[in-house]
């Protein structure tokens, strides 16, 4: 269990290269979050990928390069706050051994303290509690492999969606199974990957809640894409989006 | 199966996701498993306490191994054992058809043993006009079907109980058709009962070796593979050269880790420990007991630090029962002795890169393997490095190029990823480019089964420009 601040004003946000590219709206969701609780919220425009794509490849010297941008872009000593566990566990999980024995060792070493996923940071330094003001909805959670088994913050995140009084958290038969996004792993083996990922529609299928959230854009990016093509009309959201949503009414 | 050179993952891969009646077997079979190991591992700090403990062992054995190994040689020996060493497993099946010549048989039994696998001992000791009878009943079933094991624990995995049914009815003489588990079991029992008692050789694995005693640990269910040591006049062992212990008191605590993790059990039926072969006054046992020690490429997986924690195996096969890829294309698509997670990074570094490397890139990296090893091998952590090797490994084929290409991808990733302006407008560039590239690469394996993904037109980067209260560096 690691140690958390007892609060902070100030945050960095590391919106990661996919909310970037293609779920922008969750990343502006997840500040306006940060904002609403009263957090500072610092963007550097600098930042680009955390390196995962690479380094889960083999490919570490191209990792470590993507992965020193970050250490140099988020320099100063103030929380790192990621909407990805995926993400946030390749920082604070895997560059220590990215940069074992290299200069950048000890700077990496203080780096990966102040890296928080989204849902660990609300839960455990900002302790929230949201006030629910949305319509009776029915929901299941799909727990990314890197939330659950890098940085361990899955039951922050639903300890979120529980806070939410109109919703009905329904889980899934193998929440703890991959999707099989696995980022590279989708299109090197497209064929496993698709036999993941139909599976995984069926279980939120048989939950028939209309909407699976997850703190993971990789996971939604498969689960919603093959959705889509199989026209099962579920939506898949961001946690950051949803709960946004939901505070909201 | 085929194996080596006409190694073809894709095209198992096919086969086995195209086949929905071995899907639904693995579904159900390992979550059954699962469930049983769910259900003796109760409280999650008590086994995180086990599986370090486990670890330490295994760590432990394997930072003396060489001498670990002269210890467990010299004292087998002194209790009458013969121990053999080969680096091969073509020199491995040379000892065993020695022996088996030395005492003109021409039959032998055998116990459940992956290492003789490896050997494709069966097979060797058919050309040689030996046959042997696999007395595992998953093992017996296999070996009537002429497969290979899909599981290391339980290797007819793939097959339901109407298969089984089939195979019996067809294959042994005077076999009724039943589905029923107990009967398919007494049809088995008396097929081999036989078997033990006209067999000369009795062939085993080991599961633990303890160089301080010089004792050999079997596990199993059925009571064939105590049969299989105690009733044929000669016993060979055969194991891998890591799994060698230093002490008796060591195993308490690997056994628990091994038949919880691999079965759910708290114990297995029987715990046999061999020391020596049948003693003057003793009533059973053979009178001769050989030990044979496989190399097969371990002592240079052992060379490097790293992947020497491949070493630290005790073959469960649980990694396999929570594999999500395991789960859904079953143990005959890896195509070759070990399938599953501990395959992926055991077989590659066994039969080298170029010929197995593809293994290492059928994992989603979702970690689940790595969560219940019983003795906590980081195999996500050697799956990126074997990743790695096989891009720096020289190939003559089309992945070679297709590796060459990657790595170019992968150079202008990283530079993209240091300039900001570039990155923004490589994210620019995508986004409007990638609707008029699903036709070909990697979004055209994705939007096999999904939908493109689509590519904001404001990237954040762009949007938190204009978001009010928040401060841009």
């Amino acid at each position: 269990m690691r140690n958390y601040p007892d609060s902070s004003d100030t945050v960095y946000f590391f919106g990661t290269c996919l909310v970037d590219a293609v779920f922008p709206e969750a990343g502006l969701a997840a500040i306006r979050l940060l904002k609403r609780l009263g957090v500072k919220v610092v963007f550097p425009q600098g930042q680009s990928c955390c390196g995962q794509p690479a380094y889960n490849a083999g490919f570490p010297d191209e990792a470590r390069l993507a992965a020193r941008q970050q250490l140099r872009i988020f320099r100063k000593p103030l929380p790192i706050v990621v909407p990805s566990g995926s993400c946030a566990g390749m920082m604070r999980r895997h560059y220590p051994e990215l940069f074992a024995g290299h200069a950048l060792a000890t700077q990496v070493e203080q780096f990966v303290e102040r890296v928080f996923e989204l849902s660990e940071y609300l839960v455990r330094v900002q302790r929230v509690r949201l006030t629910d003001r949305g319509e009776p909805l029915t929901v299941t959670w799909h727990s990314s492999c890197h939330a659950l088994r890098e940085m361990q913050v899955t039951e922050d995140a639903k300890a979120l969606i529980r806070q939410l009084r109109n919703v009905q958290l329904v889980p899934l038969q193998r929440e703890d199974e991959c999707c099989g996004f696995g980022g590279t792993f989708a299109v090197k083996q497209p064929a496993i990957s698709a036999a993941m990922v139909q599976d995984k529609i069926a279980d939120i299928r048989q939950t028939r809640a209309a909407r699976v959230i997850s703190g993971d854009c990789g996971c939604l990016m498969n689960i919603t894409g093959a959705m889509a093509k199989q026209g099962v009309a579920v939506k898949g959201q961001h946690i950051a989006e949803f709960i946004w949503e939901r505070i909201n009414g | 199966m085929d194996r080596g050179n006409g190694f073809d993952f894709q095209g198992n891969v096919g086969k086995a996701l195209a086949d929905r009646r071995l899907r639904g077997n693995l579904q159900s079979a390992m979550a059954t498993l699962r469930t049983k190991r769910q259900a003796v591992f109760v409280d999650p700090a008590e086994l995180e306490a086990l599986r370090l403990v486990g670890q330490a062992i295994k760590q432990r054995a394997l930072a003396q191994l060489p001498d670990l190994l002269r210890r467990l040689e010299e004292n087998c020996t002194r209790n009458g054992m013969h121990v053999h060493w080969a680096e091969t497993t073509a020199n491995a099946n040379r000892i065993v058809l020695e022996i088996v010549r030395q005492h003109g048989a021409r039959q032998m039994v055998k116990g459940k043993s992956m290492v003789s696998e490896e050997m494709h001992l069966n097979r060797f000791l058919e050309e040689n006009g030996i046959t042997c009878l696999e007395t595992d009943l998953g093992e017996f079933i296999v070996q009537l079907a002429g497969e290979t094991p899909s599981h290391i624990i339980v290797p007819a995995i793939h097959k339901n109980k109407d298969e089984i049914a089939r195979l019996f009815q067809r294959k042994i003489p005077g076999a009724p058709y039943t589905e029923a588990v107990e009967e398919l079991n007494a049809i088995a029992r008396k097929t081999l009962r036989e078997k033990f008692f006209q067999s000369e050789i009795g062939l085993s694995g080991v599961n633990f070796a303890v160089a301080e005693t010089g004792t050999l640990c079997l596990v199993e269910n059925e009571g064939n593979g105590r049969m299989c040591t105690t009733v044929p006049p000669v016993h060979i062992a055969v194991m891998g050269l890591e799994k060698v212990i230093e002490r008796l008191s060591d195993l308490p605590p690997l056994l628990r880790l091994l038949t919880g993790s691999a079965t759910g059990q708290l114990i297995t039926t029987y715990v046999n420990l061999i020391s020596s072969p049948r003693r003057e006054g003793e009533k059973d046992g053979p009178s001769e007991v050989h030990l044979l020690i496989l190399d097969n490429g371990r002592s240079r997986i052992f060379a490097d630090p790293v992947f020497r924690q491949t070493l630290q195996c005790i073959r469960c096969g649980t990694c396999l029962n929570h594999c999500p890829v395991y789960t859904r294309i079953g143990g005959h698509a890896y195509g070759f002795v070990y399938p599953g997670p501990i395959g992926k990074i055991l077989t590659p570094q066994m039969e080298g890169v170029q010929t197995a490397g593809e293994l290492a890139m059928a994992s989603s990296l979702c970690n689940a393997c790595e969560e219940v090893c019983p003795v906590k091998i980081p195999i996500p952590a050697l799956l990126r490095r074997l990743r790695q090797r096989f891009a720096e490994t020289p190939h003559g084929s089309a992945l070679a190029r297709h590796l060459l290409l990657e790595r170019w991808i992968w150079k202008g990733w990283a530079l993209v990823n240091r300039i900001a302006w570039l990155n923004a407008l490589v994210t620019r560039l995508t986004a409007a480019l990638a609707p008029h590239l699903t036709a070909a690469g990697p979004l055209k394996a994705w939007c096999q089964v999904r939908r493109a993904p689509e590519f904001a037109p404001r990237s954040l980067h762009r949007q938190v420009l204009s978001e009010e209260g928040v401060e841009n560096e």
